[in-house]
């Protein structure tokens, strides 16, 4: 049974990570990383509403009607993610500003709604609730990954400390503008899929 | 198979248990997230002053508010009302041009922030994408321009978001917003040229413009203006003391 956890728990951290090898929740992982703080917030808030939202679904799958599940689902997943997002705006308050809406649409993020029904709905809770976390986690890793390129490149900044010496500005370098908008993120993620899909040899089914 | 009477009750209950988690969160946040958006406005009021409060916790920003600040109301006119406290004002945007309109019992007032070595004026209007709003301080002249800061807009990051950096908020300091015949002119946003460019009375009147963000800076290079023409007659009474 153990090796069975520590399939679930390792499962979606790379061999069947939710954003490059499902390519889910692209949207999001477009958005918040400009800057590896944001990242690393959304991470966490995903990490909470999908661990919990699995759990719930789990729990009271046998009362579920089968009928309406996903409206089911959906309403248990809103409630997380508006939790998740009057939280930050109490205590993240500048973090919850820069954030905005994304917080309030993980609802809409494919990978928690995915889960939720892929696994939590013929899973024990307690499963369930590692398969949420470990599928987070695997969503966080790229996230913050991409983030870590962009803020490099794009503000010369990481986590929100100057890594690139003045002197290679006086160089005539300057930070590029493209990684700071949507297409930088689309760039970087592609190439990030791109490796790992060589060195797995993996090959999309036909 | 579950029945239909099963499923509406099902329904009810998830939907009940729902909006009281919901509810209950909401209103025992209420108060501090109350609080961060008053704090977060002190905040932005501070750095048009040229006070980074960014190593500050909440508490020592609403000191060094109570302490820096005072705040003051005039009607349109430029007539300061010692009756209406900033709290009374109900603000309301126009929709179109972006513009913050404040209220107190149907009348039109503006807020000022007052401190020992300047006026601080609110501004807002329409970008590209978005409302902006800001804080824009005067020296006590009512010319010269000490500082400018935005606190909420929803331009695109790197391009119209560089309105929140050190860098351009910087060009607007020491500048003047009235020419040597006494005109209000604001400040000109260029584009395609920098201030080094253009003649050297106009300089002082011009900060170099956001590449790749024409209508931002447009868009903010006129609510400016128009802003500070709805301050021009307190502007002129205090100049007039």
């Amino acid at each position: 049974m153990s090796s069975n956890y520590n399939k679930i728990l390792r499962d979606p951290l790379v061999d069947n990570n939710p954003i490059t090898m499902q390519v889910l929740g692209i949207c999001s992982a477009l958005a918040v990383t400009v800057k590896v703080e944001y990242s690393i917030v959304m991470t966490i808030a995903v990490m909470f509403v999908l661990s919990i939202s699995n759990l719930t679904v789990s729990l009271i799958r046998s009362f579920i009607p089968s009928k309406v599940r996903i409206i089911v689902m959906m309403c248990i997943i809103a409630t997380l993610a508006t939790l998740a997002d009057e939280f930050l705006k109490a205590y993240m308050y500048d973090v919850s500003k820069q954030l905005s809406v994304f917080i309030g649409l993980i609802i809409t993020n494919c990978i928690v709604m995915g889960r939720a029904e892929a696994f939590a709905m013929s899973n024990k809770p307690f499963p369930a609730f590692l398969d949420g976390l470990s599928n987070a986690l695997g969503y966080g890793i790229i996230l913050i990954l991409v983030s870590i390129f962009r803020e490099i490149f794009g503000s010369g900044t990481l986590l929100g400390f100057s890594v690139i010496p003045l002197s290679v500005y006086d160089g005539g370098y300057i930070n590029n503008g493209l990684m700071l908008l949507a297409p930088g993120a689309f760039i970087v993620l592609g190439l990030i899929i791109w490796v790992q899909r060589t060195f797995t040899n993996f090959e999309e089914d036909a | 198979m579950h029945s239909d009477s099963y499923i509406y009750k099902f329904m009810i209950l998830i939907t009940l248990i729902s909006s009281l988690v919901l509810s209950f969160a909401y209103t025992s946040l209420k108060t501090i997230q109350d609080l961060n958006v008053v704090v977060d406005k002190q905040k932005n009021v501070l750095k048009s002053l040229g006070i980074n409060s960014s190593s500050m916790n909440s508490e020592e920003i609403q000191q060094k508010y109570l302490d820096t600040v005072k705040e003051i109301v005039v009607d349109i006119n430029g007539d300061i009302v010692e009756t209406i406290n900033h709290i009374d004002l109900i603000l309301k945007e126009d929709g179109k041009t972006g513009e913050s309109i404040y209220k107190a019992n149907d009348t039109r007032y503006l807020p000022i922030y007052k401190s020992s070595d300047s006026y601080v004026i609110p501004i807002s209007g329409k970008g590209l994408w978005s409302t902006l709003f800001g804080f824009f301080a005067l020296e006590l002249d009512m010319n010269t321009v000490k500082g400018i800061t935005f606190f909420k807009h929803k331009e695109t990051p790197g391009l119209g978001g560089e309105v929140d950096k050190e860098w351009f908020q910087d060009n607007f300091k020491g500048k003047k917003i009235f020419n040597d015949l006494g005109v209000l002119v604001g400040i000109d946003i260029l584009k395609g040229i920098t201030v080094d460019d253009i003649n050297e009375d106009k300089r002082i009147h011009s900060v170099d413009g956001i590449s790749g963000a024409t209508v931002t800076s447009v868009g903010l290079k006129n609510f400016l203006l128009s802003d500070l023409n709805l301050y021009k007659n307190f502007i002129e009474n205090v100049k007039k003391q």
